[in-house]
């Protein structure tokens, strides 16, 4: 599986924030931290392809996925400032290769465990937009009828074990997903920020899923802020993938705004839980084009640093890229069409669709 | 007449759940090959080996997520936390996570877990491993929490929680594991159905784990002095089973509460509280007997002094009630 990990790169390039390569030895791989190399040599022509498709489809489908999440945040910034998202929203905007080359490297069965900026997850592993446009809404034909809104959505048929309000949560419970996926042939996946890997979360479960052998993919997306906070200020070492050699858990740094190195990272992952291969830490390093919620403008980001990212826009490349490898312009168009229509309709669906009446809902505590 | 020991109790409880639901599984700090600190769950590792048994790193957190985990994509996991006392630890995945779920989800799914965990004082192990972490967990939906007071509870309750659909913490009073008692006369003692210990006109003493024995004997000597005490076990603090409660104070007309824990924030306070809101007009006089408000202490004659026990219901009794209570 060496041929898909972003292993053999060699190349560096600027644009790798805060990454002056070295070599990574660990597990039999050699990582050097690199953008372009893991994106070169990491395509969708390495090795057994988990799909019937050919790689430029899985990929189309893939930009499909990356485009509707983008629209759908985009969506919930003017319905936040509009008054119908109610409370505050967490916004994943220029993250989406992540959840969308993780997922796309998972089955229908496999689980994901997200962040309360867990749209994307919840887009990329296949929930409805149009249910999830209600449960953002607080309406009654959201995924969790209104009760669970924009941090904590759940949804059980799609593999959403669940999204978590509290920084690592997502760690615990695709631990224990792990668990009954190891019996059912299942992996489960955690999402999480940099801001988890200064959790009690992080370092139990990884060690653990490492003692037992279990399934898990750890996904951390370094977008290099905990909140407000600069993430190198506040978490000591100089990475986060290499917090996984003190429990011998394979890792690597990857492009996060590439969504084929971050398939390629995933891929070599699940197939090394599938075969029994236990965890993978994968650190993918990417940029959030908002704040960290909505009370915040970002204006602690630097003016430049802001444009390098804005720049390597995880949709532009991957349009570019898909329009490289013989992708037509008009099959790209109808795809970003299809998906503008769906999220139109979502929240034209959604914006209709009634509040939770509580004096018709009966609530239960328990499972009867 | 056979006899059964509480841990025995708890261990053929787990043991008959393990052989007839293959996706019950039970993992925790030494569970596994030592068969538990307390010795309560032995020989399960060798029966059911290690898929369905086994040892875990000390991580009470991660514990807690792989239950919550496990539990809600398709297995009935029981963990023992071993102390209630660390709790604390698993906190925020039983609150956060397992609690919520069911509810949360609109009812897409639920979280079959059950914690096991040690609990209460007396034993001398100091102000970190004597707690009793019920009341910690009582204000939050969507958990329930028994405390059983008997050997053939404990086996009916156990039995039941891993049964039920919903996430359960489970608390064993240390002082009641060589206890031994009579077995069930029923597979099952369902959740949130308290029970009459024993009948009583003048007096109802509730209470909950140890301080049912403790009461029942109170109420013994109660008897000698011509005071009739009935003594209600709630069996479980969430759900709460005030209606047992009521029906009783409707007929004695006094409570008497009594908790291993402080009176601020304890579920007897809470009890109280509600037996007023529905029940004032039945009651002639309602108190509590619980510990003082501070950390358990070690030494031997504080932490005596400090217990709710036998003696300090008797005391209350006489002082409160008087002999003409009856």
């Amino acid at each position: 599986m060496a041929e898909v990990e972003p292993a053999q790169q060699t190349e560096q390039t600027a644009s790798a924030r805060g990454r002056t390569g070295g070599a990574d030895e660990h597990a039999g791989q050699t990582t050097q931290r690199d953008h372009a190399g893991a994106r070169r040599e990491s395509g969708g022509t390495t090795g057994a392809e988990p799909r019937a498709e050919s790689g430029a489809v899985v990929f189309l489908d893939g930009y499909r996925r990356m485009y509707l999440i983008r629209l759908f945040e985009n969506a919930m910034h003017r319905l936040f400032l509009a008054g119908e998202v109610h409370g505050t929203t967490h916004l994943s905007a220029g993250q989406e290769a992540v959840a969308v080359g993780v997922c796309l490297a998972l089955g229908p069965e496999d689980y994901v465990a997200g962040t309360y900026r867990g749209h994307g997850h919840a887009l990329a592993k296949g929930t409805s937009p149009a249910p999830l446009v209600a449960e953002m809404l607080g309406r009654a034909t959201g995924v969790c009828g209104g009760r669970a809104g924009s941090m904590n959505v759940i949804d059980l048929e799609h593999g959403l074990v669940g999204c978590y309000g509290i920084v690592g949560g997502s760690i615990a419970a695709a631990l224990g997903a792990s668990l009954s996926g190891k019996r059912q042939g299942h992996v489960a996946v955690a999402f999480f920020g940099d801001g988890a890997v200064n959790q009690a979360y992080f370092h139990e479960c990884l060690n653990m899923a490492k003692v037992f052998s279990l399934p898990a993919i750890f996904v951390c997306e370094n977008n290099f802020y905990g909140e407000f906070t600069p993430m190198a200020s506040v978490t000591a070492g100089s990475e986060i993938a290499g917090r996984a050699r003190a429990y011998d858990v394979p890792s690597a740094v990857v492009d996060g705004n590439d969504l084929w190195a971050v398939y390629a990272a995933a891929r070599s992952a699940v197939e090394r839980a599938r075969s029994g291969g236990g965890p993978t830490l994968l650190e993918c390093q990417t940029y959030r084009h908002y704040g960290h919620s909505k009370s915040d403008p970002a204006p602690y980001r630097p003016k430049d640093e802001v444009e390098e990212w804005l720049a390597r826009d995880p949709l532009k490349l991957a349009r570019a890229r898909l329009l490289e490898e013989d992708v037509s312009e008009d099959q790209v168009a109808a795809v970003e069409e299809e998906a503008s229509a769906l999220i139109e309709q979502a929240v034209d669906e959604a914006l209709a669709a009634p509040y939770p009446d509580p004096e018709a809902i009966v609530a239960t505590e328990f499972r009867p | 007449m056979s006899t059964l020991e509480f841990r025995d109790a708890i261990r053929d409880a787990l043991a008959e759940e393990l052989e007839r639901d293959p996706t019950v599984v039970f993992f925790g700090e030494d569970v596994a090959v030592a068969g538990g600190v307390f010795k309560v769950t032995t020989e399960l590792f060798e029966r059911f080996g290690p898929e369905r048994v086994f040892d875990t790193p000390i991580s009470e957190l991660a514990l807690a997520g792989a239950a919550y985990g496990a539990a809600v994509t398709g297995l009935r996991p029981v963990i023992e936390i071993m102390f209630g006392d660390f709790m604390g630890l698993a906190m925020d995945s039983l609150v956060n996570q397992a609690a919520k779920c069911w509810y949360i989800s609109s009812e897409q799914g639920s979280v079959p877990l059950v914690v096991r965990s040690a609990v209460g004082a007396g034993g001398r192990f100091g102000g970190m491993h004597s707690q009793t972490h019920g009341t910690w967990f009582q204000g939050v939906p969507g958990l329930k929490i028994a405390f059983p007071s008997s050997p053939a509870e404990a086996k009916g309750l156990l039995k039941a929680a891993i049964r039920d659909d919903n996430p359960v913490l489970f608390l064993e009073h240390k002082r009641l594991y060589s206890v031994k008692g009579p077995p069930p006369e029923q597979e099952i003692v369902p959740l949130g159905q308290a029970g009459i210990a024993r009948r009583g006109d003048d007096l109802t003493i509730v209470s909950i784990g140890k301080g049912v024995p403790d009461a029942l004997a109170a109420a013994a000597s109660l008897a000698e002095e011509g005071i009739s005490a009935e003594v209600v076990d709630l069996r479980t603090l969430r759900p709460l089973d005030l209606e047992t409660v009521l029906e009783s104070v409707s007929r004695t007309n006094r409570l008497l509460a009594v908790e291993e824990g402080p009176r601020t924030g304890g579920w007897a306070s809470g009890l109280l509280g509600m037996v007023a809101e529905r029940g004032l007009h039945d009651l002639d006089d309602a108190w509590i007997v619980a510990t003082d408000e501070t950390p358990i202490p070690y030494s031997p004659t504080l932490e005596d002094a400090y217990l709710p026990d036998t003696e300090a219901i008797l005391a209350s009794v006489r002082s409160r009630a008087g002999v003409g209570v009856a």
